[in-house]
C-alpha cells in the first residue's frame, strides 16, 4: 500500500534503530512501514475502530487523545514523536508541540498550510472558508479548529525557542521550495526540535 | 450438590513441593486440574495460558464436565480461533482455591482425610499465579508466549506480569483492573454474606452433611450477576415483562422476567461451584492491589515488565471494571516504557462482554498474540 505522501518522508527520515510514537496513528500505515526499518513505532490514536485495527495488525497502539494523553508519557520516553495532519485538530497546538517535545527531543509535524494560493484565492475571491482536497470539510463541521500557515508556524517555532533541523514542502504531491512555500505548499512537513 | 460436584474427575497434577503464600502460611503440596489445547513445539516457545474468572475453570474450550456447555471461552480458542490452537499450546488451570479439582477448602486435610474447609488458608491472586509457575516448572514450560485472561483472568495476567515478567512475552488483559475498588468489595461482601447466612453453611463444613448453602450462594450469584450486565441491556432483555402470567400476583412469587432469569442463574450456579470457593476467590480478588507494595505508585508493580507487551481492552459498558482503571494500567505500563495497547470497545453487554460476541475482540486478541514486536 503507497503511503500518503507526507508520511513517506517522515518514514524516509527516521532513523532505524529508534523509539518513535505516532500521535494520531490512524489504522498504523506509518507505524507498519517504521517497523519495515527496524524502528520502534508506537501510536497514540482517538478512534476505537482504527485503533482496533492497528492492534489487529500487531501494532501497539493505545487509544487516547492528543489534547490530553500525552501527560502520561515519561520525558525522553521516545527518540521521535511525530504528529501528521493532526495540529490543526488540537485544542492547544502550541501545547501540544511541547508535549512532543517533552517526550522526544525531536519531531515532525505536518500541517496543511491554510495560506496556499487555492485557499486564499477561495476567500480572496469567494468570501467563504475554503474547501479544498486538504482540507475537505466545511466550516461548521471540520475538526481543523485551528488553522495554521508555513509562516504561522514559523513564527511559532521562533518565538518558543524550538529548532527547525528540516522542512519539506508539498504540492500535491511534489516538492517544492522553501521559499515559495508559503504560497505553493499546500502541505508542510517540519522535523522540529529542542534548542 | 457440592458432593455431587467434588465427585467429577479432573485431569491434575499434584506438586509434592510447598507453596508459600501471601499470608505468610503455605500448602505443603498443591494439586493443580488443568486443560491443555493443541501442542507444544518442539523449543516449547508457543504456550499461551488463558487464566479464568471468578466462577470460570479450566474447561476453556472442552464441555463443562457438571453441565455439559461449551467451554466458556469456545469462541475465543480452538483451531482457526484468535487463539489458534493451531498455533499455539493452550493451558487452562483451574485457579488455587477453586472447586473443579485444584487445591481448595474442599481438598482433605492431609492428616484427618477431611475437607480443609476454612481451614484453608485464604489466598490471593499472587498465590494463584504462584500455583500457576509451579505448574509450568512441572511442564517445563520457561516462558510463554502469553498470558490472556479477562476479569480476575486480567488481574492474574497483571500479577504474572508483575510477578514473573521474564517468564511472558505478551499479557492480555480484558475488562479487568489492577485493583479492586471499594464498590468491587461491597459487592462481594453481599455475596459472602449471604452464603455465611445460610444456615446449611454450618460454618463451611458442609461437605460431609446433606445440606449445602445453595441458598446462600445462589443469592451471591444472583446480586453479581446483575453487576456483570449492563443497565441497558437487562432493560432490552427484560424491561418490566412479567414471566408467563398476564397480570402482577401481589405476592413474592418471580412477577418479572428478569426475577425468573436471576433465580434461574443463582440456582444453577449451584450445580457447578462450591460456596466456600466462591468466599475464598473473592476474597483473593477483594485483596488484589498491585500497587499496594509500592506505596500506591502501580507504576513500581511493572519496573521490571519493560519488555512485556501489553495489550488491555475495557468495554464502555462495564461499570464493574470501568475503563478508568485500564486506563490507570496504561499509565504506569507507559511511565515504565512498556509497549502498551489499549482501547475501549463498544458492546452493550457490561462487564460479561468479554464472554460475548464482540467481534472486535476476536480481532483485537489474534493481534496482540501475533509477533509483531
Amino acid at each position: 500500500m503507497a503511503l500518503r505522501p507526507d508520511l513517506a518522508i517522515i518514514a524516509g527520515a527516521v532513523p532505524a534503530a529508534t523509539r518513535v510514537l505516532d500521535v494520531g496513528c490512524g489504522d498504523g500505515d506509518l507505524i507498519a512501514a517504521l517497523r519495515d526499518k527496524g524502528v520502534d513505532a508506537r501510536g497514540l490514536e482517538i478512534d476505537a475502530a482504527n485503533v482496533t485495527a492497528a492492534i489487529a495488525r500487531g501494532q501497539s497502539v493505545v487509544q487516547g487523545d492528543a489534547n490530553h494523553d500525552l501527560a502520561d508519557y515519561p520525558d525522553d520516553a521516545f527518540d521521535y514523536a511525530i504528529l501528521s495532519q493532526t495540529l490543526q485538530t488540537t485544542e492547544r497546538p502550541d501545547r501540544v508541540i511541547a508535549e512532543l517535545l517533552r517526550i522526544a527531543p525531536r519531531a515532525f509535524v505536518s500541517f496543511p498550510n491554510f495560506a496556499h494560493w487555492r485557499v486564499r484565492l477561495a476567500l480572496l475571491w469567494n468570501g467563504r472558508m475554503p474547501v479544498t482536497r486538504l482540507l475537505p470539510v466545511a466550516w461548521y463541521e471540520t475538526p481543523n479548529i485551528h488553522h495554521v500557515t508555513v509562516a504561522d508556524f514559523r513564527e511559532l517555532v521562533r518565538a518558543r525557542g524550538i529548532g527547525v533541523e528540516a522542512a519539506w514542502y508539498l504540492s500535491g504531491d511534489k516538492p517544492t521550495s522553501a521559499a515559495a512555500a508559503t504560497w505553493r505548499a499546500e502541505h508542510a512537513i517540519f522535523l522540529i526540535s529542542r534548542v | 450438590m457440592a458432593s455431587l460436584l467434588h465427585q467429577i474427575r479432573h485431569q491434575s497434577v499434584t506438586i509434592d513441593r510447598p507453596l508459600p503464600l501471601d499470608s505468610g502460611q503455605a500448602l505443603p503440596s498443591v494439586t493443580i486440574a488443568y486443560q491443555s489445547y493443541g501442542t507444544l513445539n518442539a523449543d516449547r516457545s508457543n504456550a499461551v495460558l488463558v487464566c479464568h474468572a471468578l466462577t470460570g475453570d479450566q474447561y476453556v474450550a472442552s464441555d463443562h464436565p457438571a453441565t455439559g456447555k461449551p467451554g466458556w471461552w469456545a469462541r475465543m480458542v480452538g483451531p482457526g480461533k484468535p487463539v489458534d490452537t493451531d498455533r499455539y499450546f493452550v493451558l487452562c488451570a483451574n485457579v488455587l482455591g477453586s472447586c473443579m479439582g485444584t487445591s481448595g477448602p474442599a481438598t482433605p486435610d492431609a492428616a484427618t482425610g477431611a475437607p480443609l474447609g476454612m481451614a484453608f488458608p485464604v489466598i490471593t491472586i499472587a498465590d494463584m499465579v504462584r500455583a500457576q509457575a509451579m505448574l509450568l516448572d512441572h511442564l517445563g514450560i520457561a516462558r510463554l508466549h502469553a498470558v490472556i485472561g479477562g476479569s480476575m483472568g486480567g488481574m492474574q495476567t497483571l500479577g504474572w506480569a508483575a510477578a514473573y515478567p521474564e517468564r511472558l512475552a505478551s499479557a492480555v488483559v480484558i475488562a479487568s483492573a489492577a485493583r479492586h475498588s471499594a464498590q468491587n468489595i461491597a459487592f462481594h461482601e453481599v455475596g459472602r454474606q449471604a452464603i455465611m447466612a445460610d444456615p446449611d453453611w454450618q460454618d463451611g463444613q458442609y461437605y460431609g452433611s446433606d445440606r449445602a448453602p445453595t441458598k446462600g450462594l445462589s443469592v451471591a450469584r444472583m446480586a453479581a450477576h446483575i453487576t456483570y450486565l449492563s443497565e441497558a441491556g437487562l432493560t432490552e432483555k427484560f424491561g418490566r415483562r412479567l414471566q408467563a402470567r398476564d397480570a402482577k400476583s401481589f405476592g413474592f412469587d418471580a412477577d418479572f422476567q428478569v426475577e425468573s432469569y436471576l433465580r434461574h442463574q443463582g440456582l444453577a450456579f449451584t450445580d457447578r461451584f462450591d460456596a466456600n470457593a466462591y468466599l475464598y476467590i473473592t476474597r483473593a480478588m477483594d485483596y488484589f492491589d498491585l500497587a499496594e507494595p509500592y506505596d500506591g505508585r502501580l507504576a513500581g508493580a511493572f519496573a521490571k515488565a519493560s519488555d512485556v507487551r501489553f495489550t488491555l481492552v475495557s468495554f464502555d459498558t462495564d461499570w464493574l471494571y470501568p475503563t478508568s482503571e485500564s486506563r490507570r494500567v496504561v499509565q504506569a505500563l507507559q511511565s515504565v516504557g512498556a509497549a502498551a495497547s489499549f482501547v475501549e470497545l463498544s458492546a452493550p453487554f457490561g462487564h460479561d462482554s468479554f464472554l460475548l460476541d464482540v467481534p472486535a475482540l476476536d480481532r483485537l486478541v489474534a493481534g496482540a498474540l501475533r509477533n509483531g514486536g
